[in-house]
């Protein structure tokens, strides 16, 4: 299973995960959009090469999308994988490069021939960046990538451009949401060159008061300085949740206890839930177990549960296609029987 | 021009033929209108704002990318074509995407600004990459001594400039060696 989703690093209460990804092109050589089938699949080529020589350590296992199925490429998207614009129809010559942790990933011949990324739980954003840095490193021992004295690391699109670097945290901000400071948060981190995306990035929405914090510009700064600039953001965001949690543990104590248990009380006893409702539910849920309101036998944690209500997840569990109406069906009972750990045989 | 004034018939130019283009200019935030007919608009240059495909291109892109380039020298950038995988401007404005890498090289005076723009900066301070960059590495550190050097010799520290003087020489040297 994912290594980043279960609990754990710094802040991870707040801070469901780090992110850091590298935009790569080889050089000399027309961006994936271009392509033409025996082009697109001597990149995919060439980059399966690549990672063969890498020190057996990073574990990495090459995958063409072509030989995924659909289902399986939606489960992709949603742990973050892949993207939607990489999965999508028709696959032509994209293809993943996963370790067994899902801690690290290679997106093949998205928009730019190579994403890099990594994922680690909690606030990690630096730990992170290192190992992504460190696979950089090794994958241009035998890759020449596209480079420009001035430009830096050249991308299909310049919003890319200069370090390839895009850092992200995903943050569940419940407190925040509630006593309705989050507006006025993100019009300040706008200002500073902050974007705030719901959970599946850009154009998404957001669900269960979990948000997509990254830097916006990729040129100007060195690495390190977009990955510092970024966690201290983090800092701030995570004290001012805490700091709006206190306060509605202190002015609506009564209000809190009855919305929390009543998520409980639906989620352990629907039988039919849609994924919005899921989601919403879990995020209450997840705030009243952080404030020790209650107590969650299951051992799975947030980020889990919420890739639980998603259809791909349903689907493949199913091992087969479901209607909306199986899926919200199957949504209720997987839900419950993790919230109440029957896995472990209590009960 | 007052907003009771009539729109005239016939072209204010010519005065012969009948007034078809409404055509008003803004220079330095003063209006001037101008009714004409159409040939009178073309060689006063009303059309060449109108159809050349360069405007248009940094209308598109400006609405994609959410800004307009300068646009004060050619109106032919639309027209250049990427030597190396044959792709336009035209088409990178109406994409947001390059082709290839050497693109950057073919389209830069348009790129720049746009860079500016959109990243606020047109200079990487990042990561070289260790290959490729070896010898860009020499170089940014050489810039980077030369800025010391010059702090150096203001601040009237001739035993640290000249430090910094040597460390720059042997750093070219044994790059030109390679």
């Amino acid at each position: 299973m994912t290594a980043w989703m279960k609990n754990g690093g710094p802040d991870s209460d707040i801070v469901l995960s780090s992110r850091v990804r590298l935009a790569r092109n080889l050089a000399h050589t027309q961006f994936p959009q271009r392509l033409e089938g025996d082009q697109g699949k001597a990149v995919m080529n060439q980059i399966a090469q690549a990672v063969e020589t890498l020190k057996p350590g990073w574990q990495l296992q090459w995958q063409p999308l072509s030989e995924v199925s659909a289902i399986d490429r939606q489960v992709l998207v949603e742990k973050h994988l892949a993207s939607p614009a990489l999965v999508q129809d028709p696959v032509r010559f994209e293809g993943v490069v996963i370790d067994p942790t899902e801690t690290v990933s290679l997106m093949v011949n998205e928009e730019d021939h190579l994403r890099l990324q990594v994922f680690l739980s909690g606030l990690q954003l630096n730990e992170a960046w290192q190992l992504a840095n460190r696979l950089d490193d090794e994958l241009e021992r035998v890759l020449d990538f596209s480079y420009d004295a001035n430009f830096g690391y050249l991308t299909a699109c310049p919003t890319n451009l200069g370090t390839g670097l895009r850092a992200s945290v995903m943050v569940h901000l419940p407190a925040l949401v509630l006593t309705r400071h989050v507006p006025q948060l993100f019009t300040a981190l706008a200002q500073i060159g902050v974007v705030v995306r719901g959970l599946y990035g850009e154009g998404s929405d957001v669900a269960g008061n979990i948000f997509q914090i990254s830097n916006q510009v990729s040129l100007g700064f060195s690495e390190e300085e977009f990955i510092h600039n970024l966690t201290v953001v983090a800092e701030q965001i995570v004290g001012r949740e805490r700091n709006a949690r206190y306060l509605l543990t202190q002015s609506h104590a009564l209000e809190l206890a009855d919305r929390v248990g009543r998520a409980w009380g639906v989620l352990t006893h629907a039988r039919i839930i849609s994924s919005e409702e899921a989601l919403r539910l879990l995020s209450d849920v997840k705030l009243g177990e952080d404030l020790g309101l209650l107590t969650v036998p299951g051992k799975a944690s947030f980020s889990e549960l919420a890739l639980m209500t998603r259809s791909g997840y349903l689907m493949k569990e199913a091992g087969r296609e479901l209607s909306p109406g199986e899926r919200d069906e199957l949504r209720a009972s997987i839900l419950q029987k993790n919230l109440l750990a029957h896995d472990e045989g209590e009960q | 021009m007052s907003p009771g004034n009539p729109v005239p018939l016939s072209c204010q130019r010519c005065q012969r033929r009948p007034a078809s283009v409404h055509f008003t200019r803004v220079v330095n935030g003063e209006k001037s209108e101008r009714y004409l007919c159409e040939e009178c608009a073309r060689e006063e240059g009303a059309y060449h704002f109108m159809l050349d495909p360069q405007l248009t291109v940094h209308n598109v892109l400006g609405g994609l990318i959410g800004q307009v380039p300068e646009s004060s020298h050619q109106g032919t950038s639309s027209q250049v074509v990427c030597p190396h995988c044959g792709y336009t401007y035209q088409r990178f404005a109406e994409t947001g995407r390059l082709g290839c890498d050497r693109c950057y090289e073919t389209f830069r005076p348009q790129l720049d600004p746009l860079v500016r723009r959109i990243q606020g900066a047109v200079t990487h301070h990042g990561k070289i990459p260790g290959r490729a960059g070896a010898r860009l590495k020499v170089r940014q550190q050489v810039e980077h001594l030369r800025d010391q050097l010059h702090q150096a010799v203001d601040a009237e520290a001739f035993e640290e400039a000249a430090k910094l003087r040597d460390e720059i020489r042997r750093l070219e040297v044994s790059s030109t060696e390679e």
